[in-house]
């Protein structure tokens, strides 16, 4: 019987559940030196000078600025169209452009002793005008690089509106959502650790989702040869696209090159909050127009990113946002064009969807938009334009080639799951009432991309000695379960049980290539590599039976009950694998049971439908999700245990974009949710238990027929929710409440509709 | 510094510490039991609960000098030898751990509330951990291994 697909228990589980995880700030590391970074209280400022006695005036203080540091600027990334001019200085010299910025950075003994120095840091500033916000920055009235003469970062899409666009169509409506500003929050904040051997390698310990990238960073900012840096990752605790090398990352192991003495770093929650990329950070204005039954003539999505201090991946995410903003729909004609600006903010990279939750919020708000002034039910609306089942691979007008998908089958499945028609009947009756408390259903279909830039990933299977097997892969598992998931793949390749199998993963030296885990693309490239170097491995493994037995290869079989080889029909001759392995290493042939698989394939695009029911008191302006039904498809499953983990982790984040989370700053760029007391980071006791309703529909991309699963709860939940709030006040005049939509924005909406 | 006796997972320790110590520090580097996590600088997240007296504390958000003449539980002393404690246990079989960086922390939380309360609703489950938080699970999971392990009568 087959493993795959069957709720196999995590291996890794023992360590964490007994407190022994092993994260960058637990490991030992004797002697090294504490790194505490002074930061930035003012988001635009001239530092003009940096006393530092004080500190130093302190036992075993030392204190270094940006003056010290021979490093070039950090970025920005090699997108086409971005200015160098704007690559972010590892630490500032001159200029502060956003709050948390590194001023300098102090060594010591201990913690404590380092927050002490880090007080006595005196920085001379000059105030200067503040921009916050992509719309205000594209102004140019308060510039972050004067001599670049511009805060306008990248452009994508089409240069200029087509202003015969919508002719053809008879209805056009169009609207603005903000798809705010998140904060990833991974539970543990960043770390990082490094030190210098004796040999002159560095060795860095990063908490982060992609050391082999990271080793490549840091040789090219240290102007090191690869070969000489080794890095590892250990156990992590959580990532959600926001941990990879940055500046801290870089100056904890320059500081260890130039002091000669190992350093380690552990952020606080405060600093994490300002220091660490946030992630979304869009304004999107759409324009949709159809026929009078409500078939879709003409789309058009205008992006308006905010990409923080310094662009970075932020400045190329509004492309993926253009790339998705067809969704599940057969439209046949779209025109995106995206402007991202730079802002006294932290800056905007990757965080749990990136780039594709707010084009799914733009397509989906777009559509309940067009829903409402049709007086069509927005299901139906949906059914009336998706890209039919019989369609794939199908290539949207803007430009994503779609592999598979049954888009129609997921909203049925969903709306079956919920009950749609009942939820719609308790709804009537609750207006009828009229009591304070009314209902809301919101639905939204979506599709995202995952392994979306085609990437290669590494895999490595080799036999032991005593008949296990090590699998190594590039990709990192920072809470995925891959110990369990890719261990699985291979036990079933091999016919070897679970425990024979050691995933190997996270370090530099033992993996020798890997890209990494984010965009949802470790099953698919990752695990398809473990199964393809699974699969080599038993051929070699039926050719040296083959030379053992003294037959042919193309008799020998694997009995994958057993474990064993033997020719077919004479399992009395069978040679386990732990008898095969042990007679090729006596005859130095177990080399001929390793092979290294890399494997590559296009995106795969994930879809689903998520049905949201909630309850808003229109006397309070209190919301309360009293439903969330996630239909989330992302091919076959390996883990279904571990599968349904990724969706409810995403579905909450997705549920919280909606309705608590927003990463907010004053006017003078302070940020005003700088930890968690400030920041709305939804507990249990904000969220209920999720409805999640399995669907298959394989790949052709992959041998395992997978696609990815981290991100489409995220990408789901988040416009269904929003459009359930609305739809509870609709009745009310409401027609709009911008996200989160908490109590605040819920009753400006009461309120302005009130007025209207 | 200041000197303090006081029990942790069942052993006697006399410790001298600066006043200024956090339990939570304490514990992790003089103690060198890790396996309690600081996730954030407000008493915010929870990753640190221990139980103090039985009772869980959020050790982020107590000094070491008042934990003196105490006892204290860390998730290294929860379970006797190799074993797991049932919520441990039941947080396994429910898959409500992913990164496991919060873990420690929601496991000694729910001991405590299943000491307070043997059957928790679903509703009384949630508002008792409301002072952890997880990033990775969306809660579903680490309230089905809280009713589980209720079942299990931990």
């Amino acid at each position: 019987m087959s493993i795959l697909g069957n709720r196999v228990l995590r291996t890794e589980d023992g360590r964490f559940l007994r407190g022994a995880g092993q994260y960058v700030e637990n490991l030992p590391l004797d002697g090294a030196l504490t790194v505490t970074f002074v930061r930035s209280p003012l988001a635009h400022a001239r530092v003009n000078g940096i006393d530092a006695s004080a500190a130093e005036a302190l036992p075993n203080v030392q204190v270094l600025t940006g003056a010290d540091v021979d490093m070039p600027p950090f970025g920005p990334p090699p997108f086409p169209g971005l200015d160098a001019a704007m690559g972010r200085p590892v630490m500032v010299t001159d200029t502060v452009r956003f709050v948390g910025e590194i001023v300098a950075v102090v060594l010591s003994e201990g913690r404590a002793a380092g927050a002490d120095a880090a007080e006595l840091v005196a920085v001379d500033y000059d105030p200067l005008p503040v921009v916050i916000g992509p719309s205000r920055a594209a102004k140019d009235e308060v510039l972050l690089f004067p001599n670049v003469g511009t805060n306008l970062a990248a452009v994508g899409g089409a240069p200029e509106r087509d202003e015969t666009f919508f002719d053809g169509c008879d209805v056009v409506v169009s609207g603005t959502i903000t798809s705010q500003r998140m904060a990833a929050c991974p539970l543990e904040p960043r770390s990082a650790a490094a030190e210098v051997g004796a040999d002159g390698r560095l060795t860095a310990w990063l908490s982060t989702q992609t050391p082999h990238q990271d080793r490549a960073v840091l040789a090219g900012m240290l102007g090191l040869d690869p070969a000489d840096v080794h890095v590892i990752a250990p156990d992590v605790g959580g990532g959600f696209g926001s941990k990879m090398v940055s500046v801290e990352e870089l100056l904890v192991a320059w500081l260890a090159r130039r002091t000669g003495r190992p350093v380690r770093w552990t952020e606080t929650r405060s600093e994490s909050m300002v220091a660490l990329n946030h992630g979304r950070g869009q304004e999107l204005t759409f324009t949709i127009g159809s026929d009078r039954e409500g078939k879709v003539g003409a789309f058009r999505l205008e992006i308006l990113a905010d990409v923080g201090a310094y662009p970075g991946l932020g400045a190329f995410l509004p492309n993926l946002t253009g790339l998705m903003s067809s969704g599940v729909y057969a439209f046949p004609a779209i025109e995106t064009s995206s402007r991202a600006y730079v802002t006294n903010t932290t800056p905007i990279a990757a965080f749990r969807g990136a780039g594709r939750p707010e084009a799914t919020q733009a397509v989906e708000r777009a559509m309940d938009v067009l829903a409402a002034e049709l007086q069509l039910d927005p299901a139906e609306l949906r059914r009336r334009n998706f890209i039919p089942r019989d369609a794939f691979p199908y290539t949207t007008a803007s430009h994503g080639a779609y592999d598979s998908g049954d888009y129609e089958g997921a909203l049925d499945l969903a709306l079956r799951s919920a009950d749609y028609d009942d939820l719609r009947a308790q709804q009537r009756s609750r207006r009828e009432e009229g009591g304070p408390k009314q209902l809301g259903i919101g639905i939204s279909t979506y599709v995202e991309i995952t392994n979306g830039i085609a990437e290669k990933e590494f895999g490595e299977v080799e036999i032991t000695p005593d008949g296990g097997a090590i699998l190594r892969t590039g990709s990192f598992s920072h809470g995925q379960g891959h110990e369990t998931t890719f261990a699985m793949i291979a036990a079933e390749q091999l016919g070897l049980p679970l425990e024979k199998i050691t995933v190997v993963k996270g370090d530099t030296d033992l993996v020798a290539a890997g890209t990494g885990t984010y965009g949802s693309k470790s099953l698919q490239i990752g695990g398809s590599a473990a199964r393809l170097a699974s699969e080599e491995v038993v051929e070699h493994a039926r050719q040296l039976t083959a030379d053992y037995l003294e037959a042919a290869a193309s008799d020998i079989v694997l009995d994958p009950a057993l474990g064993a080889f033997y020719p077919a029909g004479s399992p009395a001759q069978a040679l386990t694998w732990a008898e095969l392995a042990a007679r090729a290493a006596e005859d130095g042939k177990l080399d001929e049971l390793k092979v290294v698989h890399e494997f590559t394939a296009p995106p795969s695009f994930p879809f689903g439908a998520h049905v949201a029911v909630v309850e808003v008191d229109v006397e309070t302006a209190q919301v309360e999700l009293l439903r969330l039904v996630a239909v989330d498809d992302a091919g076959t499953l390996i883990n279904p245990l571990v599968a349904e983990g990724q969706v409810h982790g995403g579905v909450a984040t997705g549920v919280s974009q909606a309705l608590y989370e927003q990463v907010a700053y004053d006017e003078d760029g302070t940020p005003l949710t700088s930890t968690f007391l400030g920041y709305a980071f939804p507990s249990a006791a904000d969220l209920p238990s999720w409805e999640v309703v399995e669907m298959v529909t394989p790949t052709p991309l992959n041998p395992l027929g997978a696609k990815g699963i981290g991100e489409s709860g995220t990408i789901g939940s988040t416009p269904a929710v929003q459009s359930a709030v609305i739809d509870a006040l609709a009745p009310f005049g409401v027609r709009h409440v911008e996200m989160p939509a908490n109590g605040e924005n819920v009753f400006r909406a009461l309120q302005e509709a009130k007025e209207a | 510094m200041t000197r303090i006796s006081l029990t942790v997972n069942g052993e006697s320790h006399e410790a001298e510490v600066e006043p200024r110590t956090l339990l939570v520090y304490f514990l992790r580097e003089q103690l060198g039991l890790k396996g309690t996590n600081v996730g954030c600088d407000t008493s915010s997240c929870g990753a640190c609960t221990v139980l103090v007296d039985g009772e869980s504390v959020k050790s982020c958000n107590q000094l070491a000098v008042q934990a003196d003449g105490c006892e204290v539980t860390t998730i290294e002393g929860l379970a006797g030898g190799g074993g797991l404690h049932p919520v441990q246990q039941a947080f396994h079989e429910k898959h409500a751990l992913q990164c496991g960086y919060c873990t420690p922390g929601f496991v000694m939380a729910s001991v405590s509330l299943l000491t307070e309360n043997p059957n928790p609703s679903e509703e009384e489950i949630r508002q008792a951990l409301e002072g952890n938080l997880c990033r990775c699970t969306g809660y579903h999971n680490i309230v089905e291994a809280v009713q589980a392990a209720a079942r299990a009568g931990a």
